[in-house]
């Protein structure tokens, strides 16, 4: 209960503050709407944020999806092959530093519009947080548990799917969850350089239209998006790894 | 079972330079089928390093090791904490091929005379830190390999459940027909547990003293030969510091 509670007061005080502001400093609804402002956007134009939300959570979530999957591959490679470790890391981290909003156009001149371009653009940011953790779980594994698995005659695959793996599935859901906060910039950037719906296409039509209530109402979405899909992550978590939970709470 | 003879070993210098840093010097030490043997010293005295030779884990700079085939029990338990404590015990069994249900079926009767009945489903943050001493003991035990490798194996748990542990410990060793190397800090531990105690001088570590424990078991803690072995092992320890 408490844990539902003091976010929502959160939330409350934060708009409380915000519409008293925009109440007493009379600033203009073009510059900064009112949370009721916003509200009634939400309401108003519910039709046009469901319609143009659903391609958005398509792209996010495939773009995880994708992210996840490439990242648990190349965090076992890297992990395995001090070759590759050293060949690709470094190329890893450079291709973080590519700014999404130059890749984004890139990416819709080479693959068209549609669905692929902002899923890629998703995936690239998502990636490299999940690939960190999950490598960052591989290498912490405890060196005594690796040796009790070589007296056991333990091979390398044998103490990875066995000691390893097990171990780095809660560094994959910690990435995972710091890689959702950024999936839905990534596929508001993808859908903001090309595209002709989702709330990205949405936010730049009603910025050209100065729509600033409908424009936070995007916004709103959007982050209502990200907080729930890191609640359905944690829930997750909590369903497949309940040893995390419990080994955290039992150390506090 | 197990010979080492005149064996060194030297840690770095690592990458950043400074000095390197001899672990054993000149270690050398027999141990007999089916016998225990305990070593005690200082901590840094090589103990672990003695252990890992016996185990195959690292090898020596110079000197023989030959040892049958060892299983290591690490100091703290190290249970998986996403698998049961069944199957935590199980894991070597599985290792080797055994299918999960036969595996089970094994390790089954040993919950029972380890006192772990009732636990099989229990997940190790559940258990006390005396049964997740007797679990990670089983699953070193089920390895299946002549000589147990033990290390301080009951360092981290309290005074009273050590005490516990040590005489349990007693009584299933001397069930079990197996060769065991314990390493401890706990003098009385060796005295208690070992057909042998071997103390080991600071760094570089070898082999001050061989005492040798005769008299019955079960061994009480208050027994005048005990008691008496004791002091000299610690008398040992400190002409070496």
């Amino acid at each position: 209960m408490r844990r539902l509670l003091l976010p929502l007061l959160g939330i409350v005080a934060l708009l409380g503050i915000w519409e008293l502001y925009v109440k007493a400093s009379g600033v203009s609804a073009l510059v900064l709407p009112s949370p009721l402002d916003v509200l009634r956007a939400l309401y108003n134009d519910r039709g046009t944020l469901w319609h143009n939300f659903k391609p958005t959570a398509a792209e996010t979530c495939l773009g995880i999806l994708l992210a996840a999957a490439f990242a648990a591959v190349a965090s076992v490679a890297l992990h395995f092959s001090t070759v590759v470790r050293e060949a690709l890391y470094p190329l890893l981290i450079a291709s973080q530093t590519v700014p999404v909003v130059f890749l984004a156009p890139l990416l819709v001149v080479w693959l068209n519009f549609g669905l692929l371009p902002k899923v890629i653009v998703v995936a690239l940011v998502c990636f490299f947080p999940i690939v960190v953790m999950t490598l960052s779980a591989l290498e912490t594994v405890d060196p005594e548990l690796i040796k009790l698995m070589r007296t056991f005659d333990a091979g390398r695959w044998q103490t990875f799917i066995r000691v390893e793996l097990p171990s780095a599935l809660p560094g994959l859901f910690a990435g995972a969850k710091v890689a959702v906060v950024f999936s839905v910039i990534g596929a508001v950037f993808g859908e903001q350089t090309g595209s002709n719906s989702g709330l990205g296409y949405l936010l730049n039509v009603t910025d050209a239209n100065l729509e600033s209530s409908e424009a936070f109402a995007s916004v709103f979405v959007l982050a209502a998006f990200a907080i729930l899909l890191f609640a359905m992550l944690t829930l997750a978590e909590r369903r497949t790894l309940p040893w995390v939970h419990r080994l955290k709470s039992s150390q506090a | 079972m197990i010979e080492i003879e005149a064996v060194s070993r030297t840690f770095g210098p690592g990458r950043r330079g400074g000095e390197p840093v001899p672990a054993l010097r000149d270690m050398s030490l027999r141990v007999a089928a089916g016998e225990t043997v305990a070593v005690v010293g200082a901590s840094g005295c090589g103990k672990t390093t003695l252990l890992e030779l016996i185990c195959g884990l690292q090898e020596p700079d110079a000197g023989r090791v030959q040892s049958a085939p060892a299983a290591l029990m690490p100091q703290s338990d190290l249970l998986l904490p996403w698998l049961t404590a069944i199957d935590n015990a199980a894991l070597a069994l599985r290792v080797r091929g055994t299918g999960r249900e036969a595996a089970r079926a094994q390790v089954g009767p040993w919950f029972e005379r380890f006192g772990l009945a009732g636990f099989e489903q229990a997940r190790p943050y559940e258990l006390s830190g005396g049964m997740r001493q007797r679990v990670s003991f089983l699953r070193t035990l089920l390895a299946g390999k002549p000589v147990l490798a033990l290390d301080e194996p009951f360092a981290a748990l309290d005074a009273i459940t050590r005490a516990e542990m040590q005489g349990w410990l007693a009584r299933i060793l001397a069930q079990e027909q197996r060769t065991v190397v314990l390493v401890t800090h706990d003098v009385e531990e060796a005295v208690l547990l070992g057909d042998r105690v071997l103390v080991m001088s600071p760094r570089p570590g070898r082999v001050i003293a061989d005492l040798a424990i005769t008299g019955a078991r079960p061994r009480e803690r208050t027994d005048a030969a005990i008691v008496e072995l004791r002091a000299r092992a610690l008398e040992a320890l400190a002409v070496s510091a």
